[in-house]
């Protein structure tokens, strides 16, 4: 720890930092207002599947870094789970330097522009950010600024391409193309190994393409980075389930030395309550998949969706805020998120929320579904709903709602999407007797290394948080690939 | 890209496809699946692997011709690819030595029931095979069938082949006249209904192998979910093959008919595209 704080100083003590602090007071910088990102007008958005957030001009993001106050103790660094160089990037960009930025945003983070788009800022980086915790201001907008550098630098057609270490020809195997499994294939071909990704799905991206809509993370950004991997030497296997297509031990024998699991918490739950298994009832998983990895709103398509008037979506989260907005888009008269706790206690990101209002979603909160009802032909048409208050908190810290007796009612809906969490993906797991497992279905491993009881084997991301996030899924592919490498040069060592 | 080396019509709306597929020929057991995807804007169906060649690196597939997409493949020919083929997916075949094995297939489910009436002949086991049609030219699979079988009935709806009568008849045949330890039931899904409830009467365990709709295969959407016993359980990673006993097949036989509509209107959209 000690070494990053030497290591942030002497950045910070560098000139070009000095003359860019000097050349602004800071009771000029904090009287500056917080940019807002522009975005696509609310009705029209809510009928397409276009981007909602558009960017930051040039002119906005210029001033935005101008806000930043450079901290000799830049705390906004201590919220980021990647620990990105927060104040370093932003005054690259006020420097006018947004290639340069881009540079030092991937020097701890494989998907900027992901990341930028989709991370809980106000959670992590910014709700540490000298503004929130000591001025009582709106920090500095650090996500807006990231997405820009980062889509300067892809829009500029000067992709950095990240230097590769003289290859060693160790082939390594990554299982899973998520957020984890990029960001630990990046860092392998970096250390110059012979790196092959293995995806079940025909698809590289994991929750990036199946579940993340469109209008919050264009395919386009994703494949991008993808094709960076590639030119890195990164090589896919598409269509390939380990465990089944081949096992672990079937791929050892192919010359692979070392493997690092990032396989997903993709087990959709299900609450168990009476006509769960009515027609016109998905799982958000399987929703979002059919729109956003098979296309099926296209005419052009094969796959077949059901649309609904009047569409609930069960939860609180991001999935069940992405599924209610999709089915806005989808063309449902009324779309109606119904979670079981307050507005306070739900865990999705709180632009997705007001997003999610600006676009006429009904929020009925502290209400939980009891039953469903279907029509001759199986389809549901109705459900029971109950309604909740707030008891005590529960081991999460929040508050537990409990049911309100007598206060059951029914409502009328076509198309219901239960968005309640999902489990760890089993596959891997089952097909791997002697991997030690969690009770939770989640792969244990060391926390420094994320190494698991099988030596060769590392794994990271929701296989063994349960569900997380990108940014947490990203830090834990790259905390692996090193750990990957120290067991490997010692392997190597020792023939 | 997987291409298609060999194709054979079994009957009008049944054809036989031997893929290149040289991983899953290596991997797959009996009882297990494919989901292929015909070209980019194809949707995901699964189809059962019939059999495969080890050497050559190929896997047998045989469809049966019932909408957009097995129409579309039915009309791609020896030399063309398949976009994307994965597997082997769900879980293999419990094969064991328990005696008597009463096998019944009807439609399309008597290419799935091959590779399973195969292991329980080898794993020495007395395998009587009922296969059932609407009519004689939909028998399939006949010779291959009578090659791992002590016994074949075949059954027709209109007589016009083997005896006339629904596959339950000659179930029923076989049960009366001998212990049967186990049976394997695999075709649509309501002469699974029936062919379940016969057995029950006569306390056989009974296993069928269930073709939910499904989209990825792997566990991750929930497409494929059925009532077992009362539980939700997902076909394609907790079987496709489940205690028939314990199968709610209402259920499943509405979930079956999700897109009716839709399906309906795409069949009708790709006959006038290639008309
Ligand atoms: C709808 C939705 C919205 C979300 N929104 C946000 C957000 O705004 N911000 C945020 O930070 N997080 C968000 N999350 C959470 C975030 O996406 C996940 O935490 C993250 O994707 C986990 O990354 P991962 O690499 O561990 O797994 P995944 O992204 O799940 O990828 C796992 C991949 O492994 C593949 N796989 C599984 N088993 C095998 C096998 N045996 N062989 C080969 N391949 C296999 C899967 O097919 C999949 O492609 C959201 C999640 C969802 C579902
Ligand atoms: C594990 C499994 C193994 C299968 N093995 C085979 C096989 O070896 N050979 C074969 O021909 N078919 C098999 N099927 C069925 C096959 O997947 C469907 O026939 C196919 O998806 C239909 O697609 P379509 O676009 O041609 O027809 P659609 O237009 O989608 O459907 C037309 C009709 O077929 C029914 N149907 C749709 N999907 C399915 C389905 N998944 N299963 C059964 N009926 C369906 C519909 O109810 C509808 O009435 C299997 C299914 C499963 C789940
Ligand atoms: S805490 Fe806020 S003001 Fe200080 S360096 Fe970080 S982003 Fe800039
Ligand atoms: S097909 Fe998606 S879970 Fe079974």
């Amino acid at each position: 720890m000690e070494n990053i704080a030497e290591y942030l100083k002497e950045e910070r003590s560098q000139p070009w930092r000095d003359e860019l602090r000097k050349s602004m007071k800071a009771k000029e910088r904090t009287s500056l207002e917080r940019i807002h990102m522009p975005e696509q007008d609310p009705e029209e958005r809510s009928h397409n599947y276009l981007e909602v957030n558009l960017g930051l001009t040039e002119e906005q993001a210029l001033v935005e870094s101008h806000r930043c106050l450079d901290c000799p103790d830049p705390t906004c660094i201590t919220g980021c789970p990647v620990g990105i160089n927060i104040p370093k990037f932003i005054k690259k960009i006020e420097a006018k330097d947004y290639l340069g930025a881009a540079v030092v945003l991937k020097e701890t983070n494989a998907l900027p522009a992901v990341c930028g788009r989709v991370c809980p800022q106000e959670v992590q980086c910014e709700a540490n950010c000298f503004y929130t915790v000591k001025l009582k201001k709106t920090p500095v907008a650090i996500g807006n600024l990231e997405r820009f550098a980062a889509d300067y630098e892809r829009n500029s057609g000067k992709i950095s391409v990240p230097e590769i270490s003289e290859q060693n020809s160790i082939k390594v195997a990554v299982i899973g193309s998520g957020p984890a499994g990029l960001a630990a294939s990046g860092d392998l071909a970096k250390f110059g190994y012979d790196v092959t990704v293995f995806e079940a799905l025909h698809e590289i991206g994991g929750v990036l393409k199946y579940g993340i809509p469109e209008y919050r993370l264009p395919n386009e950004v994703i494949d991008v980075e993808i094709e960076s991997l590639r030119k890195m030497g990164v090589k896919f296997r598409t269509n390939f389930v380990v465990g089944k297509t081949a096992s672990v031990d079937d791929l050892r024998k192919e010359g692979f030395e070392a493997f690092f699991v990032g396989s997903g918490a993709g087990l959709p739950r299900f609450m168990g309550i009476p006509g769960e298994n009515h027609i016109g009832i998905y799982s958000s998983n399987e929703y979002l998949t059919r729109i956003n990895l098979m296309h099926a709103a296209d005419p052009d398509y094969d796959t077949p969706i059901l649309r609904g008037k009047t569409v609930a979506v069960i939860g609180g989260g991001n999935t069940a805020m992405d599924s209610v907005r999709t089915a806005k888009r989808m063309g449902a008269e009324r779309a109606i998120l119904v979670y079981r706790r307050s507005e306070k206690e739900m865990p999705a990101r709180i632009e997705e929320v007001k997003h999610a209002k600006e676009e006429g979603i009904e929020f009925l909160t502290l209400h939980n579904p009891l039953e469903y009802f279907a029509d001759e032909q199986g389809r549901v048409n109705r459900m029971k709903l109950q309604v909740m208050e707030l008891g005590e908190p529960d081991a999460s810290g929040r508050r537990r709602p409990v049911p309100v007796k007598g206060s059951e009612f029914d409502i009328d809906v076509d198309l219901v999407v239960v968005a309640i969490g999902v489990s760890p993906n089993p596959l891997i797991p089952h097909a791997l007797p002697g991997l030690e497992m969690s009770k939770w279905g989640t792969i244990v491993v060391n926390k420094d290394t994320m190494q698991s009881s099988i030596p060769d084997l590392f794994a990271g991301g929701d296989i063994v948080r349960g569900g997380a996030t990108v940014i947490l899924a990203m830090g834990d592919g790259r905390k692996a690939a090193a750990g990957m490498h120290k067991y490997l040069q010692e392997k190597v060592k020792s023939r | 890209m997987n291409k298609i080396v060999e194709k054979e019509f079994f009957s009008e709306n049944v054809c036989k496809f031997i893929i290149e597929a040289p991983d899953i020929a290596k991997s797959r057991k009996p009882g297990n699946f494919v989901i292929i995807r015909l070209d980019e804007k194809g949707e995901r169906i699964p189809l059962t692997i019939a059999s495969s060649d080890e050497g050559k690196g190929t896997i047998t597939l045989v469809v049966q011709r019932v909408g957009v997409t097995t129409a579309k493949l039915l009309s791609m020919e020896a030399g063309e690819n398949i976009h994307d083929v994965v597997g082997p997916l769900g879980k293999a075949t419990h094969i064991e030595n328990v005696g008597t094995v009463l096998c019944a297939g009807g439609g399309v489910g008597v290419a799935p029931l091959l590779p399973i009436v195969e292991g329980f002949k080898k794993a020495g086991n007395k395998v009587v095979t009922v296969l059932a049609a609407r009519t004689k030219d939909l028998v399939i699979l006949e010779e291959q069938m009578r090659a791992f079988s002590d016994e074949v009935i075949v059954m027709t709806d209109d007589g016009s082949y083997g005896k006339k009568g629904l596959v339950t008849a000659g179930m029923e045949e076989v049960i009366q006249r001998e212990k049967v330890n186990l049976s394997v039931v695999i075709g649509p899904a309501i002469m699974m209904k029936f062919a379940a409830l016969t057995t029950q009467k006569y306390n056989i365990p009974t296993i069928a192998s269930l073709n939910t709709i499904m989209v990825d295969g792997t566990g991750m959407c929930g497409a494929c979910r059925v009532s077992v016993g009362g539980k939700t359980r997902f076909v394609c990673i907790d079987g496709p093959e489940f205690d028939a006993h314990q199968v709610n097949f209402d259920e499943m036989l509405q979930r079956l008919g999700s897109y009716k509509k839709e399906e309906a209107e795409a069949y009708e959209r790709y006959l006038k595209t290639v008309q």
